[in-house]
């Protein structure tokens, strides 16, 4: 016994210190790095917005065409002041976030049998394939008629839009998990469930994140078309409706306003929500770098 | 079933479909408590025979029975990336069954029997190639089973690295009284590990010669009785593989 115990000293040592030859520094960005990353995005924004001045002073296009950047910031107070602005937004994210969880509910089961079940999927994937490649803004006259000029017009729209992205990113997901992690999963003596519960779902979250990030691309998307196509009032002002007023009106300072309003809407969900799950997915899988 | 083996294999053939036979004809016993190696080259159905063993796959002809169902590791450590490396242990002991506060100082034993008690929290692609490999032994030992098929489990690690994990091998297989078998084409490390080495051959897999090793340990891969017997196997293992030209 004390043999062993010799032997096993003298393995901790050496297993020591090959651990510490070959363990790999992560390091992390720099400070400057950091920075750049946060202001090189708002860097190109002020280029863009110089350009458009440039532009506005040349006097190339008449006003009502093309108005200066200032003109549409004052077009974004006024109807801040109106409290139009943040109303309008917040009708149109929670829409959109509302319309999207309900998609994402709907899709997993979807998405679970498509990618578990190679019958389902030679059936039914053609179909979900193609409803992802409509786009669902020809969904909105259909919807229209189905539910008139009502909520459930704009949520059947976004469910259209985002449904079968989730569901084919989810299936995609799965499809391409390494045959090799299933096999560790039956080494290991799991029972079906266990094997979709261990293996299964956490392998195929990278798969279905994506399929989130598009499915929330497309919900936005047809949520804009569905506002902008389905003006009434019952439905209250949106992003697109309020685009739709500036159009209306003629005025374009309104419409850019609109237009970037819904892009910054975007750009926001996109760094708050989904940028920091996959950035912290990936790294703990060692994607990153 | 006699009592002293782990394993008996009967005339045991795989082929997939109408393809030749892959495995022919393989008649074996192991002991329980024995470190077997299985030597070959490429195409000798060495990973098949450990898929039919672990009951991965069935055969064609035959039989096989075990005395418990055999855990298996492959060359790559097969760790799942999303985990720490202590959960990689605990998943193991979670799919038994174990709770939650057991689960986790188990598994902290057993990386410490791997010499990776401060590793618990790494991911894996933060170790390097012979840990996740010990990691990968953690995991299989958490199993509990009684035998441990190994799938050329060093092939891809360091030369340095290799002879390490050969005498922890060895020290957790003495420790444990764990039945090995142990895949390779390397015949060194065959002679190394094992207390018998059976050489196959390719296409189809078929025994063709084995060995009695009676080397004690501590021995090491170098050692000049290593190399006597090494030579030896590589001869029949090169006429074995000239047959193939």
């Amino acid at each position: 016994m004390a043999e062993i115990d010799k032997d096993q000293s003298e393995l901790q040592r050496l297993s020591a210190g090959l651990d510490a030859l070959e363990s790999k520094s992560t390091q992390s960005d720099s400070f400057a790095r950091k920075v750049f990353n946060f202001s090189g995005p708002l860097i190109a924004l002020a280029l863009f917005i110089g350009i458009w001045q440039i532009f506005f002073y040349l006097k190339l296009v008449k006003e009502y065409i093309l108005p200066s950047p200032h003109q549409v910031y004052q077009a974004l107070v006024n109807q801040y002041q109106e409290g139009i602005l943040l109303t309008a937004a917040w009708n149109s994210l929670s829409r959109g976030v509302q319309g999207f969880f309900f998609s994402i509910i709907i899709a997993i089961p979807i998405g679970l049998a498509l990618g578990l079940s190679k019958t389902v999927r030679v059936v039914l994937k053609p179909i979900t394939t193609g409803l992802q490649q409509l786009p669902s803004v020809a969904w909105v006259p259909a919807a229209i008629i189905w539910f008139g000029l009502s909520n459930a017009t704009i949520y059947a729209v976004i469910l259209l839009g985002a449904v079968p992205s989730i569901a084919n990113g989810l299936s995609s997901g799965i499809e391409q998990i390494p045959s090799q992690y299933l096999k560790v999963g039956r080494v290991l003596g799991t029972t079906r469930i266990q094997q979709i519960r261990h293996i299964v779902l956490p392998a195929s979250f990278p798969g279905f994140l994506a399929g989130l990030e598009q499915g929330w691309a497309f919900a936005w998307r047809s949520l804009m078309a569905a506002e902008l196509i389905a003006v009434s009032p019952a439905l209250g002002v949106g992003l697109g409706q309020l685009l739709d007023v500036g159009r209306q009106l003629g005025d374009m300072s309104l419409v850019l306003g609109a237009i970037l309003s819904i892009m910054f809407v975007g750009i926001l969900v996109e760094k708050l929500a989904f940028a920091p799950i996959r950035e912290r997915t990936l790294r703990i899988r060692g994607l990153r770098n | 079933m006699s009592i002293s083996y782990a394993l008996e294999v009967e005339n045991l053939s795989k082929r997939f479909g109408e393809e030749p036979f892959v495995i022919e004809g393989l008649d074996f016993q192991v002991k329980k408590g024995e470190f077997i190696c299985l030597l070959g080259a490429s195409g000798c159905g060495k990973s098949t025979l450990l898929n039919i063993l672990a009951d991965l796959d069935s055969p064609s002809v035959g039989t096989v029975r075990v005395a418990d169902r055999p855990t298996l590791m492959f060359q790559d450590a097969s760790l799942m990336p999303w985990l720490t490396a202590g959960q990689n242990v605990e998943l193991a002991l979670r799919i038994k069954g174990i709770g939650k506060e057991q689960r986790r100082n188990r598994a902290q034993e057993l990386l410490e029997l791997v010499h990776l008690g401060s590793a618990f929290d790494k991911r894996p692609h933060e170790l390097s190639g012979g840990m996740r490999q010990r990691v990968s032994i953690a995991r299989a030992l958490a199993q509990e089973k009684s035998i441990l098929l190994m799938d050329e489990p060093f092939a891809a690690l360091d030369a340095i690295t290799r002879d390490f994990l050969h005498e922890e091998l060895i020290g957790i297989w003495k420790r444990t009284g764990l039945t090995v078998v142990f895949v390779t084409h390397n015949v060194r490390e065959a002679v190394r590990l094992g207390q018998r080495v059976i050489l196959m051959s390719s296409k189809p897999g078929r025994f063709i010669k084995e060995w009695d090793i009676n080397l004690t340990e501590p021995r090491r891969i170098d050692a000049p009785e290593v190399a006597t017997l090494a030579s030896e196997i590589t001869d029949h293992l090169r006429n074995e593989i000239k047959r193939h030209g």
